[in-house]
């Protein structure tokens, strides 16, 4: 078949055209969450609507939580108010709400994976640009606005232009040491932080079909941050096998026939594509950001650019890093001293992430003076950490272990950078302020990677800790 | 149902230069302001951090800037916006005075949420944002209007023809950039599609 995924899924889903040369799409499955949801609510209200599918719309809490005492009434009168206008709002709508009393409460993009409720073939959208995670199944994950938010809750649909599509074919397998991060920070490298707008990137090729898929999410979740509002990776076996089983996923005779119907949209090889770029995994190197977008990252062995070496475009964004970070140029990053340690986020905050940090960090300690912590990304997350022994770990090693949220991902909860200190981080931005101090700053890395700049108290080597690590695969 | 149905197509009046490339919308406006239930009172945090010191100097920005007051336009650089989805950007910038906005690139959510608000986003190349930006700091008062059924940007004495998705344009200019309306209209097509998708219709055997 000629065509790619994206582009029957986006057919089947397609409404009609309307006048402005936009498509209508039927969103088949709509994610809330309590900061961009309010004021949708609100629009619809003063219009006298109500929400059309609340069949097809399901909401957690995640960005405003605190992780430490998640006691009710919260101690931060703001982020009270907006939990009691989640609760509210999805009572008075009859839409699922999973809320921090459920189990089921964590990270947007964590839980829907996990509810089994995100599906190959399917449309997702969500107030949060991270919701390309989604695509790991074969869906296309959307981030919408709030305007956006408030038309699918109202019509199930919304109007957009259909993107390119840009093939990403990877070849080639990782080495030890080196992870789905490192792959997806690689290609924001190469690709440039806008090099995405206006196309949705599939990702294909032995090394991603070799990913489990909570390594596809991984990647997927960081399409945004090269530009590509989606991204999405071919369905095959390591997704029907996920799925399966899972509380929303279909069971029986309704999932064989499932799995013949998401087989069926899946790219195949001749499939057309507007671009394709190619990457070898086998060269690849840990990643680390050095700068303030997730593009200004290189392999742990090379040194911060120097800006002549720059493309005249991307100079005057490097020399406000290195003046943020206080790096200059042609220095390593590798010794880079750190403050804290942070592994969770939509990103990396799943239970492989966790089994793999923990497998490293055992027997080791916190550097000194490392303020260190671990956020699962969702209460399921937790409490197989937990079934699993991890917490104890972590615990051991000079880690605080906290209950599930977005945490130091962005400052909207307790936790947050103070002033100038350096954190490694598992999460996926770096921009200026974004872990809660404007002056902070932020190395985004692997979580092995994290891991191991916790134990040495600066940028480090995993494969120098713990010898050849083995892949989680 | 109340329709908010406002045909823009021009919009005129001063500018304001916020200079740099990716200026993503944490920059725009912090996280820890979006502990909010409504978008009112946003316009005071546009780019807080960068305008204020921990505590609450005023900072060197060209938001802080006499100048620049009462400015309805924003100039930028190139992928103004990326970064977090947060309708909160471009609403503390409205909120904040701002109409319209030129720059070399948007990120793609932040466009789309420019448009939802009626605030149009329309691009120039690298060489005539320069310009534009240089005629604003010579003479900050200089007047400039954006025409969108022609798509001409002028300013002072001189015009540019600048670019914007035609889907955007349009829909400002036909005055249903407030889509919902629009999609709402179409109820039984939309139901009629959902009852052809598989996973909606339940996989029935
Ligand atoms: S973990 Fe970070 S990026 Fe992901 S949804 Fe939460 S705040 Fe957004």
């Amino acid at each position: 078949m000629k065509r790619n995924l994206f582009n029957t899924v986006w057919d089947m889903h397609k409404v009609t055209t309307l006048e402005t040369g936009q498509d209508q799409l039927l969103i088949g499955l709509h994610l809330i969450h309590e900061v961009t949801s309010p004021q949708a609510f609100q629009m619809l209200e003063e219009r006298g609507l109500k929400v059309h599918r609340p069949d097809r719309t399901f909401a957690t809490v995640d960005h405003i939580v605190p992780t430490a005492n998640q006691e009710r009434p919260f101690k931060d009168r703001l982020a009270e108010q907006m939990m009691q206008a989640i609760e509210r709002n999805t009572k008075k709508h009859g839409i699922e709400f999973f809320g921090l009393h459920t189990d089921h409460q964590g990270i947007v993009h964590i839980i829907g994976p996990e509810l089994g409720l995100t599906q190959p073939g399917m449309t997702i959208a969500c107030g949060d640009s991270h919701t390309s995670t989604h695509g790991a199944f074969g869906a296309i994950g959307l981030g919408i606005g709030t305007s956006q938010i408030r038309d699918v809750l109202a019509t199930q649909t919304m109007a957009l232009s259909r993107p390119k599509v840009r093939k990403i074919n990877v070849t080639g397998r990782l080495q030890p040491g080196v992870y789905a991060k490192d792959i997806i920070l690689k290609i924001i490298a190469d690709l440039g932080v806008n090099g995405g707008i206006g196309y949705a990137y599939e990702y294909n090729g032995e090394a991603i079909h070799a990913l489990s898929m909570e390594e596809r999410m991984t990647i997927c979740n960081m399409s945004i941050e090269g530009g590509a509002r989606v991204g999405y990776v071919n369905p095959d076996q390591t997704t029907f096998d996920y799925v399966e089983g899972r509380r929303y996923a279909p069971k029986g005779e309704a999932f064989d026939e499932a799995v013949e119907f998401w087989r069926s949209l899946a790219s195949g090889p001749d499939a057309e594509y507007d671009d394709v770029y190619e990457l070898d995994a086998n060269t690849l190197r840990p990643m680390v950001t050095w700068g303030i977008t997730p593009g200004q990252a290189i392999s742990l062995d090379d040194r911060i650019p120097s800006i002549r070496d720059l493309d005249e475009e991307q100079r005057e964004t490097a020399k406000k890093a290195l003046k943020h970070m206080g790096f200059s140029e042609r220095e390593p990053i590798k010794g880079k001293k750190i403050d804290v340690a942070f592994l969770g986020s939509c990103t990396n905050g799943r239970i492989s992430d966790l089994r793999e940090a923990a497998r490293i960090l055992k027997g080791h300690k916190v550097a000194k003076g490392v303020r260190a912590f671990v956020v699962p990304g969702s209460q399921q997350v937790a409490a197989q950490a937990e079934r699993e022994g991890l917490p104890d770990i972590f615990r051991d090693a000079g880690f605080d272990w906290r209950g599930a949220g977005c945490s130091m991902c962005l400052g909207m909860n307790p936790d947050q950078l103070h002033d100038r200190e350096m954190s490694a981080s598992s999460s996926n931005r770096n921009f200026i302020g974004r872990q809660g101090s404007p002056s902070g700053r932020t190395l985004l890395m692997s979580p092995a990677m994290v891991m191991a700049a916790a134990i040495t108290g600066e940028v480090s080597d995993v494969s120098e800790i713990v010898p050849s690590p083995e892949p989680v695969r | 149902m109340q329709e908010i149905k406002q045909a823009i197509s021009h919009v005129e009046g001063t500018a304001i230069v916020v200079p740099g490339n990716d200026i993503d919308t944490d920059q725009i406006i912090p996280a820890r302001f979006m502990k909010v239930v409504t978008f009112d009172g946003l316009g005071e945090y546009a780019f807080y951090d960068l305008r204020f010191t921990a505590d609450g100097q005023q900072k060197p920005h060209p938001f802080n800037e006499e100048r620049f007051s009462g400015a309805s336009v924003l100039v930028v650089n190139r992928n103004f916006g990326c970064g977090s989805s947060r309708e909160h950007a471009p609403q503390a910038l409205m909120r904040a005075g701002i109409k319209a906005m030129v720059g070399e690139s948007f990120a793609e959510i932040f466009a789309g949420n420019c448009t939802a608000m009626g605030v149009p986003a329309i691009t120039l190349p690298h060489g005539s944002v320069q310009k534009v930006m240089q005629e604003i700091e010579d003479d900050p008062l200089i007047h400039i209007t954006i025409d969108l059924p022609s798509s001409v940007i002028t300013v002072g004495d001189a015009s540019y023809t600048f670019d914007m998705p035609a889907a955007y344009r349009s829909a400002l200019i036909a005055g249903n950039w407030d889509s919902t309306s629009v999609l709402l209209s179409h109820l039984d097509m939309i139901d009629n599609r959902a009852s052809k998708i598989p996973y909606i219709s339940g996989f029935a055997v």
